[in-house]
């Protein structure tokens, strides 16, 4: 257990090694989970608004 | 047990029960990493050798661990894809590769932010350090292909073909430690005596893999979602969906 708040940031003196590493975890993780989101969205509003021009055409089985 | 692979691997069954796992896993692996990184960073003694700076290798050796297991995963599905044509198959092969370029990224980003305090350089051209950058090489090969053949069919086959000649890299990187004199230590956990890591470390390193590997199957299965959407869109199922108002 670190003795002091101060001392947690501090690393023992490597501190821009070890949070310049979790900060890049993070971010990259964070991209990884945001961009499929919005892609999702992208990819069924695009068929959603397809399916409201084609909807009522007869082919539909 | 076919029964029910069959079923799962039904594009709308699939788009629908991942729809609903994948929530859960989300959580999951958000409490276990919540878990790790305190354990990691604040319960756990510092080193004795390396004081301080070995904290990184709670995101180094996960990310490393995933980078192999994503490839793997990548390149069975593959294969799976070209000899029984499963498109649901193709759909995880191709949609793991950013996944997994990613975490061979960190890996490689975070080995080097843990070198330079250690080893006295960001980078050298060691063994390991050099086969998981063709690795990270591999990935982008495989997503790079499948992005430049226009027809869908061909690019699935051509980036799955690419993706099992290049798992030969695999064993490559594991054995990179003992095959050469490497600067990078061998295997701390991966080997058949008892590891060579004290429990107060160990716990929190294997919570940050297993929420590592939940959220890759979390994010695959949000991105398997949307790229059977995509190949499906002029399905019946895909259509009717589509049609209703946005629900999930």
């Amino acid at each position: 257990m670190p003795e002091s708040v101060a001392d947690f940031f501090r690393m023992g003196g490597y501190a821009f090694y070890v949070w310049t590493s979790y900060a890049i975890v993070l971010v990259v993780l964070a991209l990884n989970f945001i961009i499929p989101a919005l892609r999702h969205r992208r990819v069924y509003r695009a068929l959603s608004r397809d399916a409201g021009l084609t909807d009522r055409r007869s082919d539909e089985p | 047990m076919w029964a029910f692979l069959h079923r799962f691997a039904s594009p709308p069954h699939f788009y629908r029960l991942a729809g609903t796992i994948a929530p859960w896993l989300g959580w999951i692996c958000l409490g276990l990493m919540t878990g790790g990184l305190y354990g990691g960073l604040v319960a756990a003694p510092p080193d004795y050798q390396q004081g301080e700076s070995y904290r990184i290798i709670f995101v180094h050796v996960p990310s490393a661990w995933m980078s192999m297991f994503i490839y793997v995963v990548m390149a069975g599905a593959s294969a799976i894809a070209l000899i029984w044509r499963i498109k649901l198959a193709e759909v995880v092969a191709i949609e793991s590769a950013p996944v997994g370029a990613s975490f061979t990224f960190l890996a490689l980003i975070t080995g080097s932010l843990w070198g330079k305090p250690m080893w006295g350089t960001y980078w050298v051209w060691d063994a390991r350090l050099t086969s998981e950058l063709i690795l990270l090489f591999l990935y982008f090969g495989v997503m790079g292909l499948h992005a430049a053949i226009e027809d869908q069919r061909t690019a699935g086959r051509a980036a799955g073909l690419f993706a099992i000649v290049g798992v030969v890299n695999i064993p490559i990187i594991h054995y990179s430690v003992e095959w050469w004199h490497t600067l990078h230590q061998g295997p701390t956990v991966t080997k058949l005596s008892a590891p060579s890591i004290h429990v107060s470390m160990l716990v929190p390193l294997l919570l940050m893999a297993v929420s590592f590997k939940l959220f890759y199957v979390t994010v695959l299965l949000h991105r398997a979602r949307s790229g059977v959407l995509e190949r499906e869109r002029n399905a019946g199922w895909v259509r009717e969906l589509a049609g209703r108002p946005e629900s999930d």
